[in-house]
This record gives C-alpha cells, sequence and structure tokens, in this order.
C-alpha cells in the first residue's frame, strides 16, 4: 500500500470553472482544487507545501534572529479590490508586514486567511495572490500557513482577506510609542495621504481623475536599513487608518510630551492637497499605507535621515517636527500661513463637509 | 497649487495683521473688554481654526463664532422625523456626510443606518435624483438643508423632478435663512457684537441687499467675505477700518465671487419651490420668526414632509446648555457650566458640540478640553530644521 516516497499519491488539482462557488469553500475536492490551483502555486514553498494544519517551524532557525518574538494579525476590507498603486493582496501583505516591522522585528511568515464572496471571479482571486506573493518576496516573508470560506452572495463585500505574522526583533532595539523625548526629531519616508485620495478617487463616486496612486509597500527592508543606521530608534509607527495625525497623537499621549509640526515641513502632494481641498479632508487624516513615523534623539536624525533618503521606499523623507515637554499630550501645526492649531486625532470617519 | 496658494500668502497676512494694529490704534478703548467680531457662518469658523488665525490677531480683537452652521443648528426633533422617514419600507434616505453624526433625541442616522435603515451619502440633490431614476420601485427621500447656499440645488433638483415626472423623489426640507437670524441675534438684550462678517456663499446666492439693515438699523458695520484664510484677514482690516473711521456700511470683500445682486436665476428657483415658514426652531437659539423655508404647495408632491406622516415632536435642548449665550458673545465656549463635561464632541448636548464647525466643537478640538483654558494662544511650532 505504501507508495515510493518520489511518487504522491496526490495529484495536484486543477480549478475549473471562471468563478468562485459554494462548493469552493466546501472542504470537498472543490476546495482542495482551488487551494492547489491558487494558493499552493502561487505562495509556493515548502512550509507550506505538506498541507498540514499548521506551518511548523524550527525555533533554533527563529532565535538566531533575535530573543523577542514579535506577533501580530490585521485584516483587509476594501472598496475596490484594486486601486492605482495596489490591491486587497498588496494590501494584506504590506499591512502585516509594516506592523511586524515597525517594532524592529525582522518580519518571516505570514498566515492568509481569505473569506471568499460567491460569485468573484477566478481570474481575480488569482491576480490577488500573485500580488501577494510578490510582495511577500520584496518584504522577505513567505506565506506559510492558511484558511479558504466562501460565503454566499452577499455575505461579505467580494473577499475579506487576514493575515497574521510573525517576526522576530534583535537585541539591542527597544522601540515604543512613550519613549518620545523633548528634543526628539520626527521623521516621514515620503509624501502623506496618498493611499487614502487613491482609494477616494478609484471609488468612482466623484470623477476626480486626480492620477495619485496608492503608496501600499512593504517598509521591512526601509526600517531595517534606519535601524542598521541607528538601532536606538524611540518610536515608530506605520500610519495607516487615522493618518498620521492619530500616529502622532498616540506618540503624544503615550510620551507625555507635545509634538510640533511644521506645515511647510509637510510633504502633501499637489494632487492629494486638490483631493482634500475639494472634499474637505485633511492630508493629516488620510490613511496611508506605506507610510511611517519615526521619532529619533537629535544627534542620529541625520544618519537615520540619509539610511532612509537612500532607500527606495523612503526618497521622500523628510523631518517633519519635534518633540516639546508641554503641552503634553498634545500635537500642534505651525500653519503655513503663520497660525498654530491643535492637530487632532480623528474621530470616526472624516465626512465632506455640507457646504 | 493657483487660485488657492495666493491666498494663504504668510507674507500678505503679517502686513495685513500690522495694518489692523495701526488702524485699532485711532479707536479708542471705550470699554474693558476686547471689540467682539461675529463670523456668522461654519465656514468662516472652520478657516479660523484651520488656519490658526485667532493666535495672529491683535488681543483687543475677539472672533465670536456664530450659529451659521446648519448642522449644528438642527433641532434634534428634526433629526428624528428624518430617521422616522429613513426607517420606512422602501425609502432610500440621502443626506449630505456630515449631517449623518447629528444626535436626535434618541440616535444620529449614522445608527439608523446601522440598525438596517437604508441611508446613503450623497454630494449633490442631484446624486439623488439619479438613485430614484435608478429606482423607480424606492422611495428617494432627500435630506435638504443648509442656507441660502444649499437652497438653489434643491429647487433646481425639485424642478428637474417634474420635468422629468419622477414619482418616487421627495425632499425632507429643513432650509435655512440668514438674515432673521442675524436680526435674531442683533434684538437680543445681551447682545454684544460690534461688527459682522457675513458668510460670503449666501451672499454669493442673495447678494448684498439684505444685509444694509445691520449696517442702517443696527449701527453695526458688516463685511461680505470669502473663505480663504486671507479673506478673512482683509475683511476684519475692511471693518476694523470702517469702526475708525466712524462708518457702518455693508462691504464686499468677496467681490470675485459675490455679485452685488446675487445670483437671480438662483433666487428665482428658489421663489418658485420654496416658501418662508411663519416660524423654524433652531437647535442653541429657540424658535425665530421666518427663518426656515417649507416647500410651496405646487410641489407638494415632493413634499416628504406632506408624503410620509412625520412624528413632528419638538425636543427642548438640555436646560444646562448655553449655546445661545455663546453664540451672542455673551460667554466663551469654555465658559458654559456643561463645556467639556458632559458636553464634548463625542457626546454633544448643545448644537455648537455637534459638528466641527460649531464653535465649542472648534474649540475643543483645538484643544481646549476643560473649562480651564489650556493653550498658551501664542505657540511656535516652526521648525528651524525645516528646509
Amino acid at each position: 500500500m505504501n507508495a515510493p516516497e518520489s511518487t504522491p499519491l496526490r495529484r495536484s488539482g486543477t480549478i475549473s470553472g471562471d468563478r468562485i462557488t459554494l462548493s469552493h469553500g466546501s472542504g470537498g475536492r472543490a476546495m482542495r482544487d482551488l487551494i492547489d490551483d491558487v494558493f499552493v502555486r502561487i505562495f509556493d514553498n515548502p512550509l507550506l507545501a505538506p498541507l498540514e494544519d499548521q506551518a511548523r517551524i524550527d525555533l533554533a532557525a527563529l532565535a538566531a534572529h533575535g530573543s523577542r518574538l514579535a506577533m501580530t494579525t490585521d485584516s483587509y476590507v476594501i472598496t475596490p479590490l484594486f486601486f492605482p498603486g495596489g490591491d486587497i493582496g498588496k494590501l494584506a501583505v504590506a499591512g502585516t508586514v509594516n506592523d511586524l516591522a515597525v517594532s524592529g522585528a525582522r518580519p518571516l511568515y505570514l498566515t492568509c486567511g481569505m473569506i471568499i464572496e460567491e460569485g468573484l471571479p477566478i481570474a481575480e482571486l488569482r491576480r490577488i495572490a500573485e500580488s501577494m506573493q510578490a510582495t511577500a518576496q520584496a518584504a522577505g516573508v513567505r506565506i506559510v500557513t492558511g484558511d479558504t470560506k466562501v460565503v454566499p452572495r452577499g455575505g461579505a463585500d467580494k473577499l475579506f482577506i487576514n493575515t497574521a505574522g510573525i517576526g522576530v526583533i534583535p537585541h539591542g532595539v527597544d522601540i515604543r510609542a512613550d519613549r518620545a523625548r523633548a528634543g526628539d526629531l520626527v521623521l516621514v519616508n515620503g509624501y502623506i495621504g496618498d493611499h487614502g485620495a487613491a482609494v477616494v478617487d478609484a471609488r468612482g463616486e466623484l470623477a476626480l481623475d486626480s492620477g495619485v496612486a496608492s503608496d501600499c509597500q512593504p517598509l521591512a527592508g526601509l526600517i531595517a536599513d534606519m535601524l542598521a543606521a541607528c538601532p536606538d530608534v524611540h518610536c515608530m509607527r506605520d500610519a495607516t487608518r487615522g493618518g498620521v495625525a492619530t500616529v502622532l497623537n498616540e506618540f503624544a499621549q503615550a510620551s507625555r510630551c507635545a509634538i510640533r509640526l511644521d506645515e511647510d515641513a509637510l510633504p502633501v502632494r499637489e494632487s492629494v492637497r486638490g483631493v482634500c481641498e475639494i472634499l474637505g479632508l485633511d492630508p493629516l487624516h488620510l490613511a496611508n499605507e506605506g507610510k511611517i513615523i519615526a521619532v529619533v534623539a537629535p544627534e542620529h536624525a541625520d544618519a537615520v535621515l540619509a539610511a532612509m533618503r537612500a532607500h527606495p521606499a523612503g526618497r521622500d523623507s523628510r523631518i517633519i517636527g519635534r518633540v516639546d515637554a508641554a503641552p503634553q499630550g498634545t500635537v500642534l501645526l505651525a500653519t503655513h500661513f503663520g497660525g498654530d492649531r491643535v492637530v487632532d486625532m480623528l474621530f470616526g470617519d472624516q465626512l465632506p463637509r455640507i457646504c | 497649487m493657483q487660485y488657492v496658494d495666493e491666498f494663504r500668502d504668510p507674507d500678505k497676512a503679517r502686513a495685513l495683521v500690522r495694518q489692523i494694529e495701526a488702524l485699532l490704534a485711532r479707536i479708542p478703548a471705550a470699554r474693558d473688554r476686547p471689540l467682539q467680531i461675529m463670523e456668522f457662518c461654519g465656514g468662516h469658523t472652520h478657516t479660523i481654526f484651520r488656519y490658526g488665525i485667532e493666535q495672529m490677531l491683535p488681543e483687543r480683537i475677539e472672533m465670536v463664532h456664530g450659529p451659521g452652521c446648519p448642522v449644528c443648528v438642527l433641532p434634534m426633533g428634526r433629526v428624528d422625523d428624518c430617521i422616522a422617514i429613513a426607517a420606512r419600507p422602501g425609502v432610500i434616505f440621502t443626506t449630505f456626510g456630515d449631517a449623518m453624526r447629528v444626535p436626535g433625541s434618541k440616535k444620529s442616522l449614522l445608527q439608523a443606518k446601522a440598525d438596517g435603515a437604508d441611508v446613503r451619502m450623497v454630494y449633490s440633490p442631484l446624486d439623488a435624483l439619479e438613485l430614484a431614476r435608478r429606482h423607480p420601485d424606492r422611495e428617494v427621500v432627500f435630506f435638504a438643508l443648509g442656507f441660502e447656499t444649499t437652497m438653489p440645488s434643491t429647487a433646481l433638483t425639485v424642478q428637474q423632478a417634474e420635468r422629468e415626472g419622477l414619482r418616487n423623489f421627495s425632499l425632507f426640507c429643513n432650509h435655512i435663512t440668514t438674515v432673521p437670524t442675524i436680526k435674531a441675534i442683533l434684538d437680543s438684550p445681551d447682545m454684544q457684537i460690534d461688527g459682522f462678517l457675513a458668510p460670503g456663499h449666501v451672499s454669493m446666492v442673495v447678494g448684498e441687499a439684505p444685509f444694509a439693515f445691520v449696517a442702517r438699523d443696527y449701527r453695526r458695520p458688516i463685511v461680505i467675505t470669502g473663505f480663504e484664510p486671507l479673506d478673512i484677514l482683509q475683511s476684519l482690516w475692511m471693518l476694523i477700518r470702517q469702526m475708525a473711521e466712524g462708518r457702518c456700511e455693508v462691504e464686499n470683500q468677496y467681490a470675485r465671487v459675490v455679485p452685488k445682486g446675487g445670483n437671480p436665476p438662483g433666487l428665482q428657483a428658489i421663489a418658485d419651490v420654496f416658501e418662508l415658514r411663519e416660524f423654524f426652531e433652531w437647535r442653541g437659539l429657540g424658535s425665530i420668526d421666518h427663518s426656515g423655508v417649507r416647500m410651496r404647495e405646487r410641489y407638494a408632491a415632493f413634499d416628504a414632509e406632506r408624503r410620509f406622516a412625520v412624528p413632528n415632536l419638538r425636543i427642548a435642548d438640555p436646560k444646562s446648555c448655553q449655546c445661545g449665550e455663546v453664540l451672542k458673545g455673551t460667554i466663551r465656549p469654555w465658559e458654559c457650566k456643561v463645556y467639556g463635561n458632559p458636553c464634548s464632541p463625542q457626546a454633544p448636548l448643545g448644537a455648537l458640540m455637534v459638528s466641527s464647525e460649531g464653535a465649542c466643537a472648534a474649540y475643543y478640538n483645538a484643544g481646549h478640553r476643560t473649562r480651564r483654558v489650556q493653550l498658551d494662544p501664542r505657540l511656535s511650532a516652526r521648525l528651524e530644521t525645516a528646509a
């Protein structure tokens, strides 16, 4: 009965039909075919291939990277699935990679849970999986285990993806929101608000044609270069939903300090400003998917900035503000016009104003 | 950005502030309090806070933030009516985005949407009309609100619906009028306002003439003002100049947009579709005569108030609320008894905490979290490192 090891009993399945049906989530052969033909084929790696219910990771190999494990999870829900500069798959990998990397961790392994609405074209799913794989390769991570569910039409909006990730934090790195100190400088790795503006535009309700593309990108490489220049980065987060304003408020509150921004130093594209002017939005509140805010001691700022600018994901990096002792828990902006204002966290969604 | 950056030039701003200071020196300090200037319009309030204009002004000028945020002054009873309409089977209830969060007596439209009502955000009444065309089996209701600024577009949309013979489109009309409200503020005995910035977009529709009574009958200078930060500073300079020269007139700073006679076709559309109500209820200010419009009999078929039985209950403002006094400049927002606790943008008791354009919410969001004033008004965050 035992087959020789070189000829597996089970052949890799091939999916038929153009669209996902409920049978692709049934647990039976159709599901197996989907997993084989889309996910295993595209995510191709030795940890995933055995198709056990879990990926098995060698502890000694992990420990070689550092002493602490970083673990995170995020779910990705976006309309439309494809937008200028990215798609939900790229987002799902880059987002979780970045959540790991901002702790200083080297991201290593991701999971991929998919909730698919019946009727999704298989070609779209394939494109999304290919995009996930390309992003994972760029970030140096592997997708090692996954799950697929199919829900009836209306039970989900086309496709939801959850990715969890683990990474290892090297010795000597201690990045926390409560470590900002008076005198520290605040850095960003490029133009802010691109993702938020691109998605508003891609929904097509406003026919703006702004030409803005999402900044969606994994930042593990950039952050590794920054830490090589200065391992003692004080605070770092990616400015996703809620935008730069939210991250800075989190730092100011956790560190009991003030953060002062200079509007003239904020990198905002003209096209993003245009979208904000028309809709009454604030670029500081727009989502980013490839932007980090870092707080570093002033004596290290030049080295970190130089390392950032030398990396493709940080070419337009800038110092945008500094940390002050008071007023505690507050983010202030010196406006180009000459006044000052407080930059608050976003409460709920930004809603367009009536007039 | 062309046509935007010109109106935000910091050098011109500094020059204007210096000129305002020079003019102020010519006005004797006749009393121990600052000159109070009201910007009526919520759009101006937004600009003042967004660019930090208050911190740039001489201390003798105090801005009083008026009631001109249509979202703020909407009484809770009207929000309840919206929710009652939205909850009817078959209704698609359409609204501008910022009206979604306004609290009614029990919930907001955002919460009603979560409870299952089909509430949709639109950018224009024409988007609502398009929904009505696409869904002939549904009743599409547009939540019409705003001052004269938004009245022409709703009026034209109703005229269009009539021309197309659409039977499934209606308005829930909550449009309000500017002039009776300014008059109500001027008539209140504790009013202390020395001059007004008149709303630019309203004026674009109604023209200069409706504001003449402010200067003529109440001896207060008034300047029609645009929405860029330099517009605000230039208007303040024009206003202070009137005071320095002992004049009281309507002046038009926003001449690049506001014609003297307003927008005659817009006014005609308004007159065709709407008529004045005897009175309208305002959150924070109470009932004001002739301060709202309703749809004329001729357009009854498009009037959601007539088509759907709305509860139309009057919900009184909480007794502790001092919005009225803040609006008249008698007290500053943070001097209100409930400011910050329990009244906050997350749980507004009064009108002025409701939208970011309300005076109290604007101060709260600008860092005045408690009744104690926390912020040093002259902060400088300018970076030496910025190139």
